[in-house]
């Protein structure tokens, strides 16, 4: 998890434009319209909605079931259309 | 649960690709077979801004941004510079859309094939300029609309087959690859991993906004390009020799046509030509790949 | 070792010393026995080094910034034509602060096709960021090699050494090879605290906004002012260690001098007798050879033109619609001083048109003449 950077003069940066620091810092949950809803009756473990999530915003629990990172997840929707099981809803932000 | 491509993520969360890019989940890939022992170059290109604002990145390994025409040769610049230290075992990396690419990147990457500079170059094609807002690319596919070729002067030039400019250079491999089929996208990079020379990687990577289609649909939408014919998975080893990594049952183009905006405009007729340019294609790739068996047959594994 | 050597050959020997680790290069005329060189002293082992032979100079720099990036000392030479064509990657390795040297032979550009001297290539470059020395001498282009990679590396800014197409890279003088272990010793290894790293794994040149964007170009600016003190202070270890010490200037019968010659290159050489047939005729005459352009030693020259009677400057380059850069920017410096001298802005040369002893000679002539200069620009041998 990378903190944010926070310089308030030049003689805190470095030489040139280095990165310090990762992404992570960018929440990008907030940019999400639909939410990714795991029905775990249906689901089968099989892992594919981690596999097919292009923001690593889907993490497999102890049990082997998806847990969706909503700090992260943008709300695409390919988890809910490739899961075979049809396990993954997609709902409206409130 | 058994995971079919390596569990770890080198990439991290937070990057600014769009929902559902095909380039975000393209790189996932990639870091996942290259591992952290890899340096990458950008030129310019989405992931130049997916990557994210400096003072951040989402990587995770070393990265030179550079310039747009210049990704393949500052790549041969790194492995030059950690061959004079002996760090030999690092994987380097040219990582370009297709406009660095197919367009204005082509003079150096051919200088590097040329001379086989031991880096692996990835082509993530999405099909035209997405970063300055879908302009034309010779890798725009023919019929295609974009901001440049308008539906009423859709895209009337077939794509650049960058897979056979690359092979004619004779270099050790080149392979095409679907963000659809991570297990397949996998193997290569492991394959590319493990030889010396230049390695050429086409990736068909799918563009929700520029294709003007649903983000839940960018992966089904890869898969479609393979099932359809219009993006088929194959190697060619030595420059000379093809191998099909899969040859599905093809499916009725217009499965891959319909959901995209960029294809809308099409008549039934234009369908119909793009759909004989697609099997003519297919068919060369297949007798090629019929010509190479004996010399796939002699080397047993890969 | 004292060994007769071409210009050309002065650049390679240099990058040799220097132990260049990673050298990527182009033939261009009149660069070719750079390369040709080096390739061999590779070829045969004399050089420890990874030789990229690149498809255009555009790709030469760019491998240079990637070999750079990864922390191998790095060198390449070009003219011209290919200087201009790097000119987009020439930014690029200053704004990624990247120690690469790199010789450039003047030539002027085209069209017309030509292959003579003239600066105006590599002062087009002069906005870049690289850090420029202008070379007089087979013996000073070597030295000013070892020399850029000792300041380069400093600063993390690249070096231009600059020298006249043919009258310096083709012509052939005695030159003082050091021995490798006295080098070793005056330019150490090189360790890049900022190379691309897999145990520090970092992203360089990343988008940057209005926030940050302007300090990182304040950055620049105070290291390549920087970069003048290290410029004065590595020529004079340099002498001391190899009995050839360097400055940013060099001057000639200056200090009682009231008529001042402003010049670089090879028309400063040629400008010493000249100076001394003067001196002969009865005019105090003196000259200043401007050795590091970028960043320009604009104290210096203040310190050193200040209360003369009469400055003229030479230049083998121009900006049209303007003049010459070395009489524009000398001008530039002296202007808020209150004793500044009246300055002529002399234009010859270009093209490789010969400067002899006669043509300077009539520059110091019509200075001499005139009270006060009309206009920027004089033209000195235009056929009418």
């Amino acid at each position: 998890m990378s903190e944010e950077i926070k310089w308030t003069k030049e003689s805190d940066m470095p030489l040139m434009a280095m990165s310090m620091g990762r992404m992570t810092v960018n929440k990008t949950g907030s940019w999400r319209n639909l939410r990714p809803v795991v029905d775990k009756d249906k689901c089968n473990k099989c892992g594919i909605c981690w596999k097919f999530c292009p923001d690593v915003s889907i993490k497999m629990d102890a049990e082997d079931y998806p847990v969706v990172d909503l700090e992260y997840c943008k709300g695409c929707g390919i988890c809910a259309t490739e899961c075979p099981k049809d396990a993954i809803t997609m709902v409206k932000e409130s | 649960m058994k995971y079919t491509i390596p569990a770890e993520e080198v990439m991290c969360s937070g990057h600014k690709a769009c929902q559902g890019c095909g380039a975000a989940l393209a790189m996932r890939y990639a870091l996942k077979a290259l591992g952290p022992r890899t340096i990458m170059t950008f030129p310019a290109c989405c992931w130049s801004v997916i990557d994210g604002p400096f003072p951040y990145s989402a990587v995770g390994v070393p990265l030179f941004h550079t310039a747009f025409e210049t990704a393949a040769v500052v790549a041969s610049g790194i492995r030059a510079g950690l061959d004079a230290r002996g760090e030999e075992d690092i994987n380097v990396v040219a990582w370009a859309g297709d406009g660095g690419t197919f367009d204005i990147g082509i003079q150096a990457l051919s200088g590097t094939t040329e001379r086989n500079d031991n880096i692996i170059y990835v082509c993530y094609d999405n099909e035209a300029y997405m970063n300055t807002g879908v302009q034309r690319s010779s890798a725009t596919p023919w019929g295609a609309v974009t901001s440049t070729t308008p539906a009423r002067h859709f895209k009337q030039e077939r794509k650049k087959d960058m897979m056979a400019i690359l092979a004619a250079h004779s270099i050790p491999y080149t392979a095409s690859a679907s963000v659809a089929y991570p297990e397949d996208f996998v193997k290569k990079l492991n394959y590319a991993k493990s030889i010396k020379g230049t390695k050429f990687l086409h990736i068909l990577a799918s563009c929700p906004p520029g294709w003007r289609s649903a983000p839940e649909l960018a992966v089904q939408l890869a898969r479609l390009a393979v099932q359809t014919h219009v993006f088929p998975l194959y190697e060619i080893h030595e420059g000379r020799y093809f191998r099909m990594s899969m040859n599905p049952k093809k499916k009725p183009i217009t499965e891959y046509l319909k959901p995209q905006g960029r294809f809308r405009h099409l008549t039934e007729e234009q369908v119909a030509d793009m759909d004989r340019m697609v099997d003519e294609r297919y068919e060369y790739l297949l007798e090629q790949a019929e010509r190479s068996k004996p010399y796939f047959e002699d080397k047993k594994g890969n | 070792m004292q060994k007769v050597i071409m210009g050309n050959h002065a650049l390679s020997w240099g990058a040799l010393l220097s132990r260049a680790e990673v050298i990527a290069a182009y033939p261009i005329t009149p660069q070719t026995e750079v390369v040709e060189l080096l390739s061999n002293m590779c070829a045969d082992g004399d050089l420890d080094a990874q030789f990229i032979k690149v498809e255009s100079e555009h790709s030469a720099m760019a491998a240079s910034m990637g070999a750079s990036a990864a922390g191998a000392r790095t060198f390449t030479a070009t003219s011209a034509q290919g200087l201009a064509l790097m000119h987009e990657v020439l930014h690029w390795a200053t704004g990624a602060r990247l120690p690469i040297v790199m010789g450039n032979i003047n030539r002027a550009m085209a069209p017309p096709w030509t292959i003579w001297t003239e600066q105006t290539d590599s002062i087009s470059e002069r906005d870049t960021g690289w850090l420029q020395i202008y070379t007089s001498s087979i013996q000073e282009i070597m030295d000013s090699v070892i020399q850029a990679y000792k300041v380069a590396e400093q600063v993390y800014l690249p070096v231009m050494v600059v020298l006249d197409s043919f009258v310096l890279s083709h012509t052939n003088e005695n030159c003082d090879i050091p021995d490798q272990s006295k080098v070793d010793a005056y330019l150490p290894k090189f360790e890049n605290a900022y190379k691309l790293d897999v145990a520090k794994p970092a992203a360089y040149g990343g988008l940057t906004g209005p926030d940050w964007y302007y300090e990182l170009r304040y950055k620049i600016q105070k290291d390549t002012e920087r970069s003048l003190d290290l410029f004065e202070e590595t020529g004079k270890e340099f002498g001391e260690m190899f009995g050839r010490p360097y400055g940013l200037v060099e001057t000639y019968k200056l200090d009682d001098a009231e008529i001042v010659l402003v010049t670089s290159a090879s028309i400063a050489s040629t400008a010493r007798p000249v100076i001394d047939q003067l001196r002969e005729e009865g005019h105090k005459a003196g000259l200043v050879r401007i050795r590091v352009f970028r960043p320009f030693p604009s104290d210096l020259l203040r310190k050193l033109l200040q209360g003369r009677k009469k400055v003229l400057v030479i230049d083998r380059n121009i900006s049209f619609g303007m003049s010459g850069a070395f009489y524009e920017e000398t001008k530039a410096a002296l202007y808020n001083e209150k004793s500044a001298p009246p300055m002529w802005g002399y234009i010859a040369g270009l093209g490789g048109r010969d400067v002899p002893v006669d043509v300077i000679k009539e520059t110091f002539l019509e200075t001499i003449k005139e009270d006060h200069p009309e206009g920027d620009i004089i033209w000195i041998g235009v056929k009418k």
